[in-house]
């Protein structure tokens, strides 16, 4: 409750009057806020009526939280000076600074590579690997639109679900192996693309933001509807599991254990879809570096920065945002095939809205368009998200929190620079403050 | 013909609802240009908020249905209004001036500590109350039985909105405050040099658009006897479809576009299919972007270079 704020800066020095003021005022804020919502509980009693009882405890303690952590956030905002406020680094920690950043990528990609192998044994931290890099994935193919070409899509979990809804139709009815489907998965996934594409060719902004995000919702209430063809709210299970270029990940004569006359362990499969899901991550980032460089990429980050100067200059922004959408569903699609074939089980509660706002938080906490930024985002979201599995209940309050906390702390993300595609002479680094985005 | 007067009956009561809303939306759209999307669950909490109150008032003893609605509408509005302050507060203000996708992602983020505060503080479950306004009249009785029905919740919604939409657009309309409101829509800079305290413009544009998110809870409650913590979410959606309908920015919009996401959902709903009336809805809002991107009143948005 930053009530006051402008006078903070007015104020010198820890004024003690001052901060206790305000303390005061967000204590009674809040008291009012809870006052009915926490100091009272309602209930419904097994006869249909409801019922209530007062909570005047957690109310206090409530308020005192608030006190105290107005007082605690005003003499921190003291100590680390106006928002604002330019840092100046040493030549000599800038130098470390680049270098650190120049090995870190190396660094992580390798250790990426050897997790398998240092925490073999760990099964939980190879299932959080996995769950990591699907959502890096994910990342990386919504950077793509949100980023690159700055279409702002609020329902990319829209094209997980495609993904996921076409493997486990194809192999569940049809019997089509993984390999097969996965293309087939990105084919479907990138055709909603366009299909969501064509009607918002017009729109920009918000008023595109809430068309995808009204478009995630079709797509989810068509899947909850529609039972004869997707089993409605109870799902789809029984996905086949993925073979490794069909050979089986199984006990029997026929699996990889047998075949290299090892002994069997369930973690083989695990390890096969860390590496499944690490390779799929890492075609989606080299696709988009790649494409950066083609005229295509290009015409993206060229729409970003102003539709009419693009038009201007002769690019054809309907194919332009339509490969943008296509190519972004369809890195969906595969993530969402790979989402199916690991759970073995899918249903309408996995894509809701929420998985579209954590992945478009991932990338814009990533710093929008850069791939090392979304990956580092994508770890500490999915990693931090983790460590409040133990609160299961304030779990979504917890990130939600930190999802106004961060904005307001780097509204730009954790990197917030871009490396141009094009220069002359030497390749300097942007600060995004330069770059417009969310605006094609 | 019976059947279909009492859908229309139906759905405008249920558009009266969404053009409430509606209205907190598009005013916040105007004056800051950032979708609110914490909007829909202060209409939630507002909900909540009518609901324990009512609770409380029948609990000391007080049995006059006028009075206990008066208060209730009063406590709920005064506190829910309060919610709108503090999040602008804490979540946007910060943001003002910052780039566009942030104040939007805080607002998601928002979204998700007011549904899941409720969810934490009041349980999940859904929270019915017993019908408080009963009766009602019987407009028509056609031949084969099926009698068109008006009754008194259905009246007093439509009448609460009438008046709240008669007194708002006065206050925007006539007042210092409606004025400075429509300064900033059109310049933030422009009306700050001019005197007009942007800063507590906007937080009282957050305020009513809550407080009028808080009558819409209310009604909701009288109408439906049930709240639930996840009912902000689609509402919300709903409503802002309906403020883009209108025109977003248009009060008059917000209202007309509310009462024609009423209708076509219960229409669809009572001829094609329940199931299918959120999809109806939300296709209808892609529609209209496609052929009507400003709206049925808004105002077309020239782009400068």
């Amino acid at each position: 409750m930053a009530a006051n704020a402008s006078q903070a800066k007015t104020a010198r020095g820890p004024d003690a009057a001052f901060i206790l003021k305000k303390a005061v005022i967000s204590a009674l804020v809040a008291l009012v806020l809870f006052s009915l919502m926490i100091g009272i509980r309602t209930e419904a009693g097994s006869d249909g009526q409801l019922t209530w009882w007062t909570r005047f405890g957690d109310l206090a303690a409530m308020v005192a939280v608030v006190f105290g952590g107005s007082i605690v956030m005003e003499l921190l905002r003291r100590w680390w000076g106006p928002v604002d406020t330019v840092r100046v680094v040493p030549p000599s920690a800038q130098k470390v600074f680049s270098f650190a950043g120049r090995a870190l990528v190396p660094a992580l990609l390798i250790f990426t590579f050897l997790v398998p192998v240092i925490f073999y044994d760990e099964r939980y931290i190879l299932d959080l690997g996995i769950l990591v890099l699907t959502y890096v994935m994910l990342g990386w193919g919504l950077n793509v639109v949100v980023g690159l070409a700055g279409l702002l899509d609020l329902g990319y979990v829209a094209f997980y679900a495609v993904g996921a809804y076409s493997y486990a139709l194809l192999a569940t009815n049809f019997g089509l192996s993984f390999w097969i489907c996965l293309p087939l998965a990105g084919i479907l996934a990138a055709f909603f693309g366009v299909l969501l594409g064509f009607p918002v060719l017009r729109l920009r902004g918000d008023y595109l933001a809430i068309v995808t995000l009204a478009f995630g919702e079709i797509i989810r209430l068509v899947i909850i509807n529609w039972q004869t063809l997707t089993g409605g709210p109870n799902g789809v299970s029984g996905i086949p599991r993925p073979t490794m270029f069909g050979i089986p990940l199984t006990p029997g004569d026929d699996g990889l254990a047998a075949l290299l006359g090892i002994e069997f362990s369930p973690t083989h499969r695990i390890v096969f879809l860390f590496y499944l899901i690490l390779a799929l991550a890492l075609l989606t980032n080299w696709v988009t570096i790649r494409l950066r460089r083609l005229p295509i990429g290009r015409a993206w980050e060229a729409l970003r920065e102003d539709e009419v100067a693009c038009r201007a200059l002769g690019i054809n922004t309907t194919t332009t945002k339509l490969t943008a959408f296509a190519t972004g569903a369809m890195f969906g699609g595969f993530a969402g095939a790979f989402f199916a074939t690991r759970q073995g089980f899918i249903s309408p509660e996995s894509f809701t809205f929420h998985e579209s706002a954590l992945v478009l938080a991932i990338v814009v906490l990533g710093g929008m368009g850069s791939q090392l930024g979304v990956a580092l985002a994508a770890l500490a979201m999915i990693g931090g998200f983790e460590l409040f599995r133990g609160l299961e209940q304030f779990r979504m309050l917890v990130f939600g929190g930190a999802m106004v906390l961060l904005m307001i702390w780097r509204p730009r993300g954790l990197i917030g620079h871009r490396a141009p595609t094009v220069f002359l002479e030497r390749n300097t680094v942007i600060s995004s403050d330069l770059v417009k985005e969310g605006h094609g | 013909m019976d059947y279909f007067a009492q859908q229309l009956i139906n759905g405008l009561v249920l558009g009266s609802i969404y053009g409430l809303i509606a209205i907190g939306y598009t005013m916040v759209y105007g004056i800051v240009g950032m979708i609110n999307f914490a909007h829909g669950d202060i209409f939630m909490i507002g909900g909540f908020i009518a609901l324990i109150t009512f609770l409380i008032l029948v609990s000391i003893g007080l049995t006059a249905v006028p009075v206990i609605l008066l208060l209730v509408l009063l406590v709920s509005m005064a506190i829910t209004s309060l919610y709108g302050w503090t999040i602008e507060r804490i979540a946007y203000r910060p943001l003002r001036h910052s780039f566009r996708l942030a104040p939007m992602l805080s607002a998601i983020g928002m979204s998700f500590v007011l549904t899941n505060f409720s969810q934490v503080a009041q349980g999940a479950r859904v929270k019915p109350v017993p019908p408080i306004i009963t009766g009602g009249y019987t407009l028509h009785e056609g031949a084969d039985g099926f009698a068109v029905r008006l009754s008194n919740i259905q009246i007093i919604v439509v009448i609460t909105t009438i008046v709240l939409l008669a007194l708002f657009t006065w206050l925007v309309a006539r007042t210092r405050l409606g004025r400075d409101m429509r300064a900033c829509e059109q310049d933030q800079t422009m009306a700050s040099l001019l005197g007009v305290d942007v800063d507590r413009t906007i937080s009282m544009t957050f305020v009513i658009g809550a407080a009028l998110a808080a009558v819409a809870g209310m009604m909701y409650l009288l109408y439906y006897g049930l709240v639930d913590f996840f009912m902000g979410f689609v509402a919300g959606i709903k409503a802002f479809t309906a403020a883009v309908l209108g025109g977003i920015g248009s009060l008059p919009g917000a209202m007309l576009g509310g009462l024609l996401i009423g209708l076509i959902e219960t229409l669809w709903a009572a001829y094609f299919s329940t199931e299918y009336k959120d999809v109806a809805a939300f296709s209808i809002l892609i529609v209209v972007l496609i052929f009507l991107p400003t709206g049925l009143l808004g105002r077309p948005e020239v782009e400068k270079v």
